[in-house]
């Protein structure tokens, strides 16, 4: 005991020394881990600044390269003549004039092709969805023989390029007279060419434009919805038709709303059934712009193709925007119901 | 009593299914299943077209294929164009549209208006709008053609590109390499148009990802590299079949083949011939797809 009093003060002292040390190197120790993290932080927050610049380079430049020819087009659509003679003029016309929609318009007939088209395209929109829906439903909640050869098939047309067909599908509609029963009542095959309707048959038979890539992507959405539901209204009392038309459809939403996208996009800017089925061009506007320049060369008299181009210009801004503007009303819905539809796997 | 025989569930359900799929059923026989014999058959015999619309048909065995394959003027040219152009395009388009996909699915501001951007080439694509500005360019180079005016507008100003080329070619790489690439850089724009739908697809296979596995790449400290080739790549590995199926057809039906075989059919007649071209075209097509999905299933990994 006496041996510990008497060391006390010097232990203390070195007590106190050693504490102080210690705090020292704890403080040390603590600058060193804040320096650490410190720079870590920055090391990070760099990296990540790099990347969101990296980033940003690259998506501006690839939206530069998407963009920049619609842009070239939309801001010569309001060139007057003036503007187009002078080379000093870039993008920003000094003279602005909407004479080229006029005239555009008109030769265009734009209102009522339009018309003429969003109709067709709707509908055949409408059909689309609902006779692919189907084909799809059916195919991934029922089992019935040879289903695997069945789908095989669907597979098939979807690879299988439409131009290989085109020649019987072009006989097939000139002459139409499908087992003979049209001949049967008319006395005579009919021919539906120049006419709509081989696309609205096709259509409602499930081999329209793209309509294997639709059936694939509602076979795979049905495939990932929940059973139970069905059994719920099953066990309820529902038919199978209730059901499919009152639960399926309705929770099908996003795989709907995008086969109806893909599908009015494709549908109107379609040529090649057009050009094949001769699909009238108040029809298929999308076919009427390509005979605009020369309309407008013989019919206005614009012989110089500096001022006849612009007329076209102008054109192709009419005959887009309208599909422009129900994509951008859609596109988000539109992405969202990609993301959870059956496009994937 | 009932001596009706009931039919069982099981059987009640598959004949719904069958009438589900009907309509698709009828329509495939009609116009697929049936287009495709008479395809082959054409494919093997003279047409003659007949005044009162009709056509007759005298069976001509292999001739027309023999015709097109050997003394057809440019048949063979442009199919292997049009296979080459292919084979160089789709890996690019894939790789691409993957690339993006990935830069797309991070969370940033603007990223629908970019997404909306990028599903543009989509609508802009349509042959009739590039047609009617491909027709504006031809007039306005005053009547030469498009590939004299392509030169003109190349000389007219812009890079030397020969001085780069020199520059890489000093570098000793491999000619055929140093090729590949330049085509890549020269095909930028048509490699963004065309990638529209599947960097789509791709987004959509992204946002599948189970987070769960991304979390467990980071706590055993996988690297980013690492996290996208042992994470990301495999899962979503299957949509890259669906990519590749897609990119080939729609290179194809976009290619010159079709324009080849349509031409002749409708403007010199010979839809014998058309039909031959279209088969001898639509078989190396399939070919392509067997092989370059035999060879990536291969690879292929499926999660469940």
């Amino acid at each position: 005991m006496e041996l510990v009093t008497k060391t006390k003060p010097t232990a203390e002292g070195k007590a106190k020394h050693l504490l102080n040390q210690g705090n020292d190197v704890i403080r040390h120790m603590k600058e060193d881990k804040q320096f650490a993290n410190d720079r870590k932080k920055v090391i990070t927050k760099s990296k990540s600044f790099l990347f969101t610049l990296f980033r940003l380079v690259i998506i501006v430049g690839i939206c530069y390269v998407i963009i920049g020819p619609l842009i070239g087009i939309i801001s010569k659509s309001f060139f007057s003549q003036e503007d187009s003679y002078n080379p000093m003029v870039y993008l920003f016309p000094i003279a602005p004039t909407l004479e080229r929609y006029q005239k555009a318009i008109a030769r265009l007939n734009y209102w009522k092709v339009l018309l003429n088209a969003l109709v067709y395209v709707l509908t055949l929109m409408a059909l689309q969805v609902l006779v692919c829906s189907m084909v799809g439903y059916g195919f991934a909640r029922f089992q019935f023989p040879l289903k695997k050869i069945l789908f095989a098939c669907v597979v098939v047309m979807i690879v299988i390029p439409t131009h290989t067909i085109m020649l019987p599908l072009y006989v097939t509609f000139r002459k139409f007279d499908p087992l003979g029963l049209v001949s049967l009542f008319t006395g005579g095959s009919v021919s539906l060419l120049k006419k709509v309707t081989p696309m609205y048959i096709m259509t409602a038979l499930g081999c329209g434009l793209r309509s294997g890539l639709y059936i694939y992507i509602f076979n795979q959405f049905f495939r990932g919805l929940p059973k139970e539901i069905e059994e719920a209204a099953f066990v309820d009392g529902a038919g199978m038709w209730y059901t499919y038309f009152r639960i399926m459809l309705v929770n099908a939403i996003p795989s709907v709303i995008t086969v109806s996208i893909f599908s009015l996009v494709w549908q109107y800017n379609d040529t090649f059934y057009a050009k094949l089925f001769l699909i009238s061009p108040n029809v298929a506007i999308s076919k009427k712009i390509t005979t605009l320049q020369a309309t407008i060369q013989s019919v206005d008299k614009v012989l110089d193709p500096t001022v006849a181009q612009l007329y076209v210009y102008a054109g192709i801004v009419l005959v887009i925007l309208p599909i422009i503007l129900i994509y951008i009303a859609l596109q988000k819905k539109f992405i969202e119901g990609v993301e959870r539809s059956g496009i994937v796997g | 009593m009932r001596t009706k025989r009931r039919l069982t569930l099981m059987q009640k359900r598959a004949i719904v299914g069958l009438l589900f799929i009907s309509p698709w059923l009828i329509g495939f026989l009609i116009f697929y299943a049936r287009s495709l014999f008479m395809t082959i058959q054409f494919s093997m015999s003279d047409v003659a077209v007949k005044e009162n619309g009709g056509y007759s048909l005298t069976f001509a065995g292999i001739s027309n294929f023999k015709y097109a394959l050997t003394a057809h003027g440019t048949f063979k040219q442009v199919l292997t164009t049009s296979l080459g152009n292919m084979l160089v395009d789709v890996p690019l388009i894939i790789f691409f549209s993957l690339f993006m996909g990935v830069l797309l699915n991070k969370k940033f501001k603007g990223r629908t208006l970019v997404r909306a951007i990028f599903f543009l080439p989509v609508i802009m694509n349509s042959e009739a709008i590039q047609g009617a500005i491909q027709m504006t360019r031809q007039m306005m180079a005053g009547g030469l053609n498009p590939a004299n005016a392509e030169v003109m507008e190349s000389m007219s100003g812009g890079v030397n590109i020969d001085y780069y080329l020199e520059l890489f070619r000093d570098l000793a790489l491999p000619d055929g390499l140093l090729d590949y690439i330049i085509g890549a850089v020269a095909r930028i724009n048509d490699i963004i148009t065309a990638s529209g739908v599947q960097i789509v697809i791709f987004i959509a296979a992204l946002q599948a990802v189970p987070p769960a596995l991304y979390e467990v790449a980071k706590i055993e400290g996988a690297t980013g590299y690492e996290t996208f080739w042992k994470v990301t790549f495999p899962m979503v590995s299957p949509l890259i079949i669906t990519n590749i199926v897609y990119t080939v057809v729609d290179s194809f039906i976009n290619s010159d083949v079709v324009q080849l075989a349509y031409d002749t059919a409708f403007t010199d007649q010979k839809y014998g011939l058309s039909s031959s071209m279209s088969l001898l075209s639509t078989v190396a097509v399939c070919v392509v797809l067997v092989v370059a999905c035999g060879l990536i299933s291969k690879k292929t990994f499926y999660y469940n």
